[in-house]
């Protein structure tokens, strides 16, 4: 991931504005190095899509410039980039057979006819689809249309692929075979993927890297499990996985530890990551799974809530508690086939080690 | 509901392989029964659509081809002349006989007694000139006839009595039905010789016919290039805009026809508007006016303007559904500008195109108004001549022949269409 | 021709204005108490309003329903008498179209001297109308004329007017665009006369090929300098704007187009073609009806309103007897006859429409007539 040459796509201070008034994508910075599948993920609104389409060409930089191959690219037209895209609704060529859709891109770079059908050959048989070559794409499923879709962006050999929410109209199922097949891809042929969502769990099964973006800035630039492990601010930790908040005031900095005292006056022991010192505020982020129903020792933070709900759901069984004011505490109970006691409307004492909830910058 | 059942053998139904109900009934009676009632409440809701097409569309198109064959007229004005002629041979060199000319004079008296003889002669005269003044003179003098040598007495009345092509005429055209309406419109006739094309001087439908289509292609044709980018600006601006250009577009639908031609006349005659400008400009000089209007310059520049907005709007909702990111994606794919255009947006615009096409040409095939107003001798449609038909000559078979030729005309088109584009890849939108 | 020497009597005693009698109307008796009339709308219309149903609804209080449809009038005739439901009662006619609808039973015959109003001085009206009686089915009411009329500016003339009809041929004397009717009628007839046929052989010719052939041949001299018309209103419209210099058009366009509107054209009485225009009945009118359209019908072409409506546009009236009534236009005041076509100022070479020959032979030479135009 991290070789010695330049970076395959660099943005340099970019910023994009539509209307002059607001920055729509404030000062980017980012290096996408060769061979690497780096995803943007982020809400709706947040820049990921911006980025992407700067990166097409078909948006302009309104400040900065991005590189490619340590080439400028902000006067190259999009035809010119040589970079292949995969759409959110595919976009395949509704008048064309498969096949020609994917011959497109090398008839228009005025590849010889035999070579053409030998390559697309090729592609359609490594998203398995050879015989489907002469049908039209609207005789095709979702699923076939995307792997479709996927043959036409890599059929002429880019460096690059640019995809944009390809998986977002599929079902659940399809979604997670296409994320694996997506990732099979790019393993065995080793392009540089840019891949935009604004689905964690796609970003997490298929990335190297993702970036988190929010409100038009990288809020968190890292390999998944970083990303769910160690969140940076609380955007992050609340965007990524479930995540439980609680918001209270430094009152001591202990090295990398810290303690926070709640509203109610508990006083917790927890990993100071983004605080801006004693007396600030500080948000609280903790994931379900961490907490124990059973605390021992290990556990430094014990506190004491009242149950507010109980969700069987098989391989484990979701709590509602009440904890310190918050009543959208949610405990994960992994179902071992114990007996476990907790029942509607009591009171029960839960526990967490220090590490598991991070102190980070405070959120309204 | 069990008892239905495809093992005949296991009850006491009749061994006929017919699937049947409880009752007995086979299976496909019962459901039509039941089905009926539903078909029939179905029908009851559509039954006033039907019968207004039926009578304001499909009788008058048959009443039309029934016009342009029927010719009971001269069977039903003189029955014993033409049981009479039955025997004579027309492409001989002889008048028929006596029977034939007395047979006449009976018939003749009743018919000028109903005043219907003037009808027959009409209806000849289409066929040959002079038979109206024929049958309305005799028509004065039948009644003064002796009994007796009714053939001098016809020959004296009308020397074209004597004449063999008088009575060729009326044998050819005795029969109920008659290919002769057909005949005329597309510039043929039945002689004594058979059947040839008119004399070179009297030729007209043909030249029409030809010119119609051509023309209709020609304004078609620049309704589209007109056409084309004005949806495509009305697809892709922003909506405040596309709304404005739209209402312009829109715009000569709200105003009558007659002023639209009429303001043509204004800007496109040589004394006009577009001429004074021209001269003013330099660009032309004052002796050299163009020649804009009372030709088919005229014609296509006038009905491309009033059938416009029936090519924009198909072109324009089917290029609304066109999403941006397949030009996108073909730009990615490495298409430049017009390749991207051309192979990826022009063709998913063909079903709006045909629509468009198919739209303004047919409605182009049949004008009228605009044509007479402004085409002049050589801007005029075949329409022109079905509405003098109708109108003033009066000859509405030869009308509703002319018309069952445009009609079939139209069809074909269609079915050419079909072959070469489908008729199913026609979208509104 | 005994037609010409009627009108041109008719005229010689335009001026001399009798006694104005009004006459007492006969009582109606079974009569429908409501009328539909159909003309041709405009200037031509409202003097028919004027002069005939204003006065006769006065009298009787019959009330009127106008049809602005006399240019469709052969053909819905035809439709409604097919429907079998004939809606008109009257309908303003020109005579080639009065015969046409006479021949196909779609009018009703006129027994004149039973049904129309005697002269003043008890001339029967066969008399008094006389030859203009084309066809059994046609009341008479005017006599106007197709002719043509020049601009009375165009420098390229160098001063020279157009004195006959054979200037509409003359390319070189009179250089500039023309307007004819898109019709083979008259304008076959001028190509004639322009190329040498007198007169009285000018039907002769017309009816051989080689005739036709010859008409057709002078009108190929000026084919690509003529706008070609097909509503009357047309031709003083393209004079107006100097699209034109030379047109042909009803004498009643050109004189309202000159004396109303100030116009700079002038006349061209030559080689005029007379035509008529007047009421049919329609066939298979109910009796009521029928005796309302005969009480009116008589009043209104006695002597005395025919002789009325000419002071409303310059049209002569198609009796004898109403000549010597003629007076001053109604509202411009100015003596209408020498706006007559029958004046003999105007009438010094006139040209006579036959209508028997065309209702014979107009669907022969329209075909080749709009096959030479198509070429």
């Amino acid at each position: 991931m991290s070789e010695n040459r330049g970076a395959a796509v660099r943005f340099e201070s970019v910023q994009k504005s539509y209307d002059g008034e607001t920055l729509v994508v404030k000062n980017l910075n980012l290096d996408i190095a060769r061979g690497e599948f780096l995803t943007m993920l982020g809400p709706s609104g947040s820049g990921k899509t911006t980025c992407l389409m700067m990166l097409a060409g078909f948006e302009p930089a309104t400040h900065g410039e991005i590189f490619l191959n340590d080439r400028p690219i902000n006067n190259v037209p999009p035809h010119k980039r040589g970079i292949g895209m995969v759409f959110q609704n595919y976009a395949l060529f509704p008048h064309m057979t498969v096949a020609e859709n994917l011959a497109f891109p090398l008839q228009v770079r005025g590849m010889d006819k035999a070579e053409q059908e030998k390559k697309v050959k090729r592609a359609l048989e490594m998203v398995e689809l050879g015989s489907f070559g002469a049908r039209r794409p609207a005789q095709l499923s979702g699923g076939q249309q995307q792997r479709v879709a996927v043959a036409r962006a890599l059929v002429f050999d880019p460096e690059l692929v640019l995809m944009d929410e390809p998986l977002g109209a599929l079902d659940k199922q399809l979604r997670e075979q296409m994320q694996y097949e997506i990732k099979h891809i790019h393993e065995n042929l080793g392009v540089t993927i840019v891949y935009v969502t604004h689905d964690q769990t796609e970003a997490l099964t298929m990335s190297d890297r993702v970036a988190v973006f929010n409100d038009g800035v990288i809020q968190q630039l890292s390999a998944p499990d970083v990303l769910y492990e160690e969140p940076q601010n609380s955007f992050v930790a609340q965007f990524i996985g479930e995540n439980n908040k609680l918001t209270g005031e430094v009152t001591e900095v202990n090295g990398k530890e810290c303690r926070v005292r709640l509203p109610d006056g508990t006083e917790l022991v927890a990993d100071a990551v983004n605080i801006s010192g004693v007396g600030g505020k500080t948000t609280i982020s903790l994931r379900p799974e961490r907490i124990e129903v059973i605390p021992t020792d290990q556990h430094q933070n014990q506190v004491e809530g009242l149950v507010e709900e109980l969700i069987y759901l098989g391989d484990h069984i979701r709590v509602r508690m009440k904890v310190a004011g918050n009543d959208e505490f949610i405990v994960k109970v992994r179902n071992r086939g114990e007996r476990w006691d907790l029942k509607k409307g009591q009171m029960h004492k839960i526990g967490w080690a220090a590490k598991d909830c991070k102190a980070l910058d405070a959120v309204a | 509901m069990s008892s239905t059942t495809t093992d005949t053998s296991s009850n006491a139904m009749p061994d006929d392989g017919v699937v049947r109900a409880a009752d007995g009934t086979p299976l496909k009676k019962r459901l039509a029964r039941a089905l009926r009632r539903e078909k029939l409440r179905s029908l009851m809701l559509i039954a006033p659509l039907l019968i207004f097409i039926v009578l304001t569309f499909i009788a008058p198109i048959a009443d039309m081809l029934f016009r342009s064959v029927e010719n009971n007229i001269v069977e039903d004005t003189i029955p014993l002349t033409v049981e009479a002629l039955a025997d004579w041979d027309p492409a001989s060199d002889e008048l028929p006989g006596e029977p034939v000319f007395a047979a006449l004079h009976a018939d003749l008296l009743i018919a000028v007694e109903e005043r219907i003889h003037t009808r027959l002669g009409s209806r000849l005269n289409y066929e040959s000139s002079g038979m109206s003044g024929l049958f309305r003179k005799t028509g004065r003098r039948v009644k003064r006839m002796d009994e007796g040598d009714y053939t001098a007495q016809f020959i004296e009345a009308d020397e074209d009595w004597g004449d063999l092509e008088t009575w060729r005429v009326i044998k050819r055209f005795s029969p109920p039905y008659t290919p002769g309406y057909f005949l005329n419109a597309v510039d043929a006739e039945q002689t004594s010789e058979g059947l040839q094309l008119k004399p070179e001087n009297e030729r007209i439908y043909l030249t029409l016919f030809n010119r119609t289509i051509v023309m209709s292609l020609a304004i078609t044709v620049s309704c589209l290039l007109l056409g084309f980018p004005i949806a495509y600006l009305l697809a892709h601006l922003p909506l405040r805009t596309s709304n404005m250009l739209m209402i312009l577009v829109l715009l000569p639908f709200w105003t009558s026809l007659l002023v639209r031609t009429s303001a043509w006349k204004v800007l496109l005659q040589q004394q006009g508007v577009i001429n004074d400008f021209l001269v003013w400009i330099g660009l032309i000089d004052d002796t050299n006016r163009l020649v804009m209007i009372n030709n088919q310059t005229g014609t296509i520049i006038a009905m491309t303007h009033i059938l416009l907005p029936f090519m924009i709007l198909p072109l324009f909702s089917v290029m609304k559904t066109i999403a941006p990111y397949y030009v996108r994606a073909a730009k990615s794919l490495g298409a430049n500008d017009w390749t991207a255009f051309w192979r990826v947006y022009f063709p998913q615009t063909i079903p709006g195109i045909g629509a468009g096409a198919i739209l303004v040409f047919i409605l182009s095939i049949g004008y009228y108004i605009t044509p007479e107003l402004v085409g002049g001798t050589s801007g005029i449609f075949i329409s022109n001549r079905i509405a003098y038909h109708i109108s003033s000559s009066l000859n509405w078979g030869l009308a509703a022949a002319l018309g069952t030729i445009l009609l079939g005309l139209v069809l074909l088109l269609f079915y050419v269409y079909d072959k070469i584009v489908g008729i199913d890849n026609v979208k509104l939108g | 021709m005994k037609l010409k020497m009627l009108l041109l009597a008719s005229v010689a005693s335009v001026g001399f204005t009798g006694p104005v009698v009004s006459q007492d109307l006969e009582p109606c008796e079974n009569c429908a108490d409501e009328m539909t009339l159909v003309s041709w709308g405009g200037a031509y219309q409202a003097s028919q309003v004027k002069a005939y149903s204003e006065p006769y609804a006065e009298m009787t209080g019959v009330t009127f329903v106008w049809d602005e449809s006399s240019n469709e009038a052969v053909a819905k005739l035809r439709a409604m008498n097919e429907a079998g439901n004939v809606t008109w009662d009257l309908v303003d006619v020109v005579a080639s179209d009065a015969i046409r609808l006479c021949d196909e039973g779609l009018a009703r015959p006129m027994d004149v001297d039973a049904e129309l109003a005697d002269a003043p001085d008890g001339t029967p009206a066969s008399d008094d109308f006389g030859d203009l009686l084309v066809s059994e089915c046609f009341i008479p009411q005017i006599v106007y004329s197709t002719t043509a009329a020049y601009r009375a500016d165009v420098e390229e003339w160098g001063g020279k007017e157009p004195e006959d009809i054979c200037a509409m041929f003359d390319m070189e004397t009179f250089p500039g665009k023309r307007s004819l009717e898109k019709r083979p009628i008259n304008n076959m007839e001028w190509a004639l006369l322009c190329d040498g046929v007198a007169k009285e052989d000018v039907y002769d010719v017309l009816e051989t090929d080689e005739g036709v052939a010859q008409a057709l041949a002078k009108l190929d001299t000026i084919k690509d300098q003529v706008v070609w018309w097909s509503a009357a209103a047309e031709p003083p419209q393209l004079l107006a704007d100097g699209e034109v210099v030379l047109a042909s058009s009803y004498n009643g366009r050109f004189f309202s187009a000159i004396e109303e509107q100030g116009q700079p054209f002038k006349m061209l009485w030559d080689a005029q073609v007379f035509d008529l225009d007047g009421w049919i009945i329609p066939e298979g009118l109910p009796e009521d009806r029928l005796n309302r359209v005969l009480h009116f019908v008589k009043f209104a072409t006695d002597t005395q309103r025919l002789a009325d409506q000419a002071k409303y546009i310059s049209y002569g009236p198609a009796r004898l007897s109403s000549a010597p009534l003629v007076g001053k236009h109604a509202e411009l005041g100015i003596d209408m006859a020498p706006h007559m076509p029958t004046d003999p100022e105007n009438a010094k070479n006139t040209f006579l429409y036959n209508y028997e020959w065309w209702a014979d032979n107009r669907d022969d030479l329209d075909a080749k007539f709009q096959a030479w135009l198509a070429q």
